[in-house]
C-alpha cells in the first residue's frame, strides 16, 4: 500500500507525468475529470493503458479500445457516466495479481468504533447495520475480555458463495468476496451459511435510498444499497482499486488494522502508514484466524490481544434503536 | 353407458352403486359456496398482509440479521413434509400390495398436490426480491441446494398431479353421464378431461402400466424433495443444523405429519361426504398402525439427533440444547415431543383409540406439533451464532413472528384448503373404478375376507 503517499502528491496533475502514471491512477482521474471519450467507458475496465495530452488547438489524444492513438477535438468530448456493465465487469474481475489480506491487531483495539463509522458512512448504512462490527469477546471465565473488530473474513472457501443460487455473491481472483445487489434475490441462504455472521440484509428501505436514486450502481462499493438484498464488507474494493486503503483501515486512530497484498508479502498499517512484512508480522505475533476448524480459510488474520496497549474499558453501553419500519 | 370392462350385470351394478355414492358429493351445494367463499375472503384479507410486506420489505416480519429464516421457512418445510404422504400411501403401501389403500390413495394424492404446490409459493413469500424469482432459472447455479429444491419440488408436483389424474380418467368417463343436474361447465370439464375414455381392456392395461411407472418414479423424487429441503440447513456449518442425519430425520418426520393430515381428511370425508362405506373403521385402524410405525421411526431419529450431541456437549451444541431442553424454547420443545409424538404413539397402541373419532383428534395434535417442530428446527439454531450478537437493537436478538408474517402464513394454509376443497368437491374423491374392480378381483379370489 505504498501507493497511499504517491497518491497525495498527485493532487495537482502535472500533464508531463500523466504518461508515467499507473492505470489505476488514471482511472481515478478519469472518473474525476469525466474526460471520457466515446470509447472511454470500455477503456475504463479493459485495462488498456491510456494517454492523453491537451493540444493548444483544443485537440485531445485518446487511446481507443483497439489500442490506436487518436486525436479528437476537445469540444466533442462527451461526459459518460461510468456505465453499469463496465463497473460490473471490473467488479467481477478484481485486481490482477493481487491477493488482498487484512491483519487486525487486537492488542491495540480500544473500541473507538471509528472503523465502524467510516464504513457505515461510505456504504450508506444505519448505525446498527454493519459491514464491520466491533465485538466484546471473552473466551472463557478466566480469560480477559477484549475488543474484536469483525469484518467479512473473505474466506478462500466461502460457504456463502457455495450456497448462493444465482451467483449474486462471488469470489474474485484477488481474494475478495463481493455481492451484486442487482442480482441478489434475497433468499438469505448466504446469511444462514456464514459462520461469522458477516452479512446484513436490507429489511427496510436503505437509509439513503432517496438520495442515491440517481447513482449508478457500483458493485465494488455496493451503493446504492437496495431493499430486499444482502450487503456486506467488500474490503473497500472501490478504494483499493484507486490505490487507497479500505475505509475502516484508514479511519482507525489506534493502528489496529493492516491491509495489503499476500503475494507481495506486505501489509500497511492504516494509522502509521508503516509497511511491514506480512509473514513476519504473523510469525512474531502468533497471528491466527477465526474458526479455522470450519475449513473456510479466512483472509483476515488476528494478532492476539496480549501486552495490550490500552486497558480494557467497556465504556457505557450504547442502546441501538431500530428506525420504525 | 356401456362400460366394457364392467360388462357383467353384477359388476355393472357394483359400479353403479359406487358411482352414485361417490358422485353424490360432486355438486355445487350451498355449503360448498359458503365454505369456498369464506376461504377466498379470508385469503384476500391475508393477502393484504403480503401486499404490505411487498411494499415495506421483509422488515414487517420479525426476521432480522441473526434469525433471518423464521416462520416462512418453517412453514415451507412443513408443507414439503406433509406432501410426501402421497408417495407413502400410493407408492410404498400400494406397491407392496396393500389393497386397502385404494380408497385412501386419491385423498393422499390431493394432499400431496395441495401442499407441494403451495410450498413453492411459500418460499417466494420469504424472498426479499420476489420480482427476481425468474433469476433462479436465468442465472441458476447448480451448486446451490436451492436449485435442487426448486427442481425436485416441481418434479414432485408434476408427478403427483399425474398420479391424481391418470386414475381419474376412467372415473371421469364413468361420471360424465351420471352428472345430471350439475352445472354444464362441470360436465364439459369432465368430458374434456376424460379424453374419450372407452373402458377398453387395452386402455386399462396401458393406464395401469403408466401408473406403475409413476408410482416407482415418485419414490426417489419424494425422497429427494425432503432430503434436499433438509440440506438447506445441513449444508451450513451452523450449530443445530450441522447434522449428518438431517435427511432421514426430515424424511421420517414428513411421514408423521402427512399421515396425520390424511387421517384428518379421511375423517372429514367419511362424515361430511357420507362415505362410511368406503372409509371404514378398518381403514382407520390400518392408518393408525401406519401412524404408530412412522412415529416410532421418527422418535428413533429424534433420539439420535438430540442424545448424541447431548452426550458430547460440544460448546455450541451445549448452548443450543440447553435452550431447547430448559431454556427459551423448552415449553415448545417438550410440548412437541411429548404431546405431538410420544403420547400419540402410546395412545394409538390402545385399540379403541384407533377408531375414527379418537384417531382424528390425535391426528390434529400430531399435525399441529409437526408444524411447531419445523419451527423448533429452523429458529432456535440461529439465535446463537458462533460470534456474539452485539450492538444491535433488542428486537434483533430474539425472533418473534409478527402479525403480518402470521397472516401470510395463514394465507398459505387457506390456499392449501382451497385446493383440497376444489379437487375433492368437484371430482370423485374415492376412485370409483378401482373400488369396483377391487371387489371384482376379491370375488375371483374366492372370498378371502
Amino acid at each position: 500500500m505504498a501507493k497511499e503517499k504517491q497518491e497525495k502528491s498527485n493532487e495537482k496533475p502535472d500533464l508531463d507525468k500523466v504518461v508515467e502514471e499507473s492505470r489505476r491512477d488514471f482511472i481515478r482521474r478519469l472518473s474525476i475529470a469525466g474526460a471520457v471519450s466515446v470509447t472511454g467507458a470500455a477503456a475504463l475496465y479493459s485495462g488498456h493503458s491510456f494517454e492523453k495530452a491537451k493540444h493548444s488547438k483544443g485537440m485531445v489524444r485518446v487511446l481507443t479500445e483497439d489500442n490506436r492513438l487518436v486525436e479528437i477535438p476537445a469540444d466533442q468530448i462527451k461526459d459518460l457516466k461510468p456505465d453499469i456493465k463496465a463497473l460490473k465487469a471490473r467488479g467481477k474481475e478484481g485486481l490482477q495479481g493481487k491477493r488482498w489480506v487484512m491483519v487486525i491487531d487486537l492488542s491495540r483495539c480500544r473500541n473507538a468504533r471509528k472503523c465502524v463509522e467510516a464504513c457505515q458512512s461510505a456504504h450508506h448504512l444505519r448505525p446498527y447495520e454493519y459491514h464491520i462490527n466491533t465485538l466484546v469477546m471473552k473466551e472463557s471465565v478466566n480469560t480477559p475480555e477484549y475488543f474484536m473488530p469483525k469484518p467479512c473474513q473473505h474466506c478462500d472457501n466461502p460457504p456463502c458463495v457455495s450456497v448462493c443460487p444465482v451467483d449474486a455473491t462471488y469470489k474474485r481472483q484477488d481474494g475478495i468476496v463481493l455481492i451484486d445487489n442487482e442480482r441478489c434475490i434475497g433468499c438469505r441462504f448466504c446469511m444462514a451459511a456464514c459462520p461469522y455472521s458477516a452479512r446484513m440484509f436490507h429489511w427496510q428501505e436503505p437509509s439513503q435510498a432517496e438520495n442515491d436514486k440517481e447513482k449508478v450502481y457500483d458493485v465494488e462499493l455496493n451503493v446504492p444499497q437496495k431493499k430486499g438484498t444482502i450487503s456486506k464488507c467488500l474490503f473497500s474494493a472501490d478504494r483499493i482499486r484507486e490505490g487507497l486503503l479500505p475505509y475502516c483501515v484508514s479511519a482507525c486512530p489506534n493502528g489496529v488494522f493492516y491491509f495489503g497484498d499476500e503475494n507481495e508479502d506486505a501489509v500497511t498499517n492504516g494509522t502509521t502508514k508503516e509497511t511491514v512484512m506480512l509473514s513476519e508480522l504473523l510469525q512474531k505475533n502468533a497471528g491466527y484466524r477465526l474458526q479455522v476448524e470450519l475449513g473456510t480459510n479466512p483472509r483476515v488474520y488476528y494478532l492476539p490481544p496480549k501486552n495490550r496497549l490500552f486497558e480494557f474499558e467497556r465504556g457505557p453501553e450504547k442502546e441501538y434503536r431500530e428506525e420504525t419500519i | 353407458m356401456n362400460e366394457i370392462r364392467f360388462s357383467s350385470p353384477k359388476e355393472q351394478g357394483k359400479l353403479d352403486s359406487v358411482a352414485s355414492d361417490v358422485l353424490r358429493n360432486v355438486r355445487i351445494s350451498k355449503a360448498f359456496i359458503i365454505w369456498i367463499g369464506f376461504l377466498f375472503l379470508a385469503l384476500a384479507a391475508c393477502l393484504y398482509a403480503y401486499i404490505i410486506q411487498l411494499k415495506e420489505g421483509l422488515g414487517v416480519t420479525g426476521l432480522r440479521d441473526y434469525t433471518s429464516w423464521g416462520m416462512y421457512i418453517a412453514n415451507f418445510v412443513f408443507f414439503v413434509a406433509t406432501s410426501l404422504v402421497g408417495m407413502l400411501i400410493s407408492s410404498v403401501l400400494g406397491l407392496i400390495g396393500y389393497n386397502w389403500v385404494k380408497p385412501i390413495s386419491r385423498i393422499a394424492e390431493i394432499i400431496a398436490i395441495a401442499f407441494a404446490a403451495v410450498a413453492g409459493l411459500v418460499i417466494i413469500s420469504d424472498m426479499g426480491r420476489p420480482d427476481r424469482f425468474p433469476f433462479l432459472f436465468r442465472f441458476g447455479r447448480i451448486q446451490s441446494p436451492i436449485l435442487w429444491d426448486v427442481t425436485v419440488v416441481t418434479t414432485y408436483l408434476v408427478l403427483s398431479l399425474l398420479l391424481w389424474y391418470f386414475p381419474l380418467i376412467p372415473d371421469l368417463a364413468i361420471s360424465k353421464n351420471r352428472l345430471h343436474g350439475r352445472p354444464s361447465f362441470l360436465i364439459k370439464v369432465y368430458e374434456l378431461l376424460s379424453l374419450r375414455w372407452e373402458h377398453h381392456e387395452s386402455q386399462y392395461r396401458i393406464l395401469k402400466q403408466a401408473m406403475r411407472i409413476l408410482l416407482i418414479l415418485i419414490i426417489p423424487t419424494a425422497f429427494a424433495i425432503h432430503t434436499v429441503t433438509s440440506w438447506l440447513f445441513a449444508v451450513t456449518p451452523r450449530t443445530g443444523w450441522d447434522s449428518t442425519i438431517f435427511g432421514p430425520y426430515f424424511l421420517s418426520g414428513a411421514f408423521v405429519s402427512g399421515t396425520a393430515a390424511v387421517i384428518i381428511a379421511m375423517y372429514f370425508f367419511r362424515v361430511n361426504y357420507k362415505l362410511e362405506k368406503y372409509l371404514t373403521p378398518f381403514h382407520f385402524e390400518k392408518m393408525g398402525r401406519v401412524l404408530i410405525l412412522v412415529s416410532i421411526v421418527y422418535i428413533y431419529f429424534n433420539l439420535n439427533e438430540f442424545l448424541v450431541p447431548g452426550y458430547k456437549l460440544k460448546t455450541g451444541d451445549a448452548i443450543h440444547l440447553r435452550e431447547l431442553f430448559t431454556g427459551h424454547y423448552a415449553m415448545l420443545f417438550w410440548g412437541v415431543q411429548l404431546v405431538g409424538l410420544v403420547i400419540p404413539v402410546i395412545l394409538l397402541l390402545i385399540k379403541q383409540m384407533r377408531r375414527p373419532m379418537p384417531m382424528m383428534i390425535i391426528s390434529v395434535f400430531v399435525l399441529a406439533a409437526s408444524w411447531l417442530k419445523r419451527y423448533i428446527i429452523v429458529v432456535p439454531g440461529q439465535g446463537h451464532p458462533n460470534l456474539p450478537i452485539q450492538n444491535v437493537p433488542v428486537e434483533w436478538v430474539v425472533y418473534k413472528p409478527t402479525l403480518i408474517e402470521t397472516a401470510v402464513t395463514i394465507a398459505s394454509i387457506l390456499l392449501v384448503l382451497i385446493i383440497i376443497t376444489i379437487l375433492s368437491k368437484l371430482f370423485p374423491v374415492i376412485p370409483i373404478w378401482e373400488i369396483a374392480e377391487d371387489d371384482h378381483d376379491k370375488e375371483k379370489l374366492s372370498g378371502n375376507e
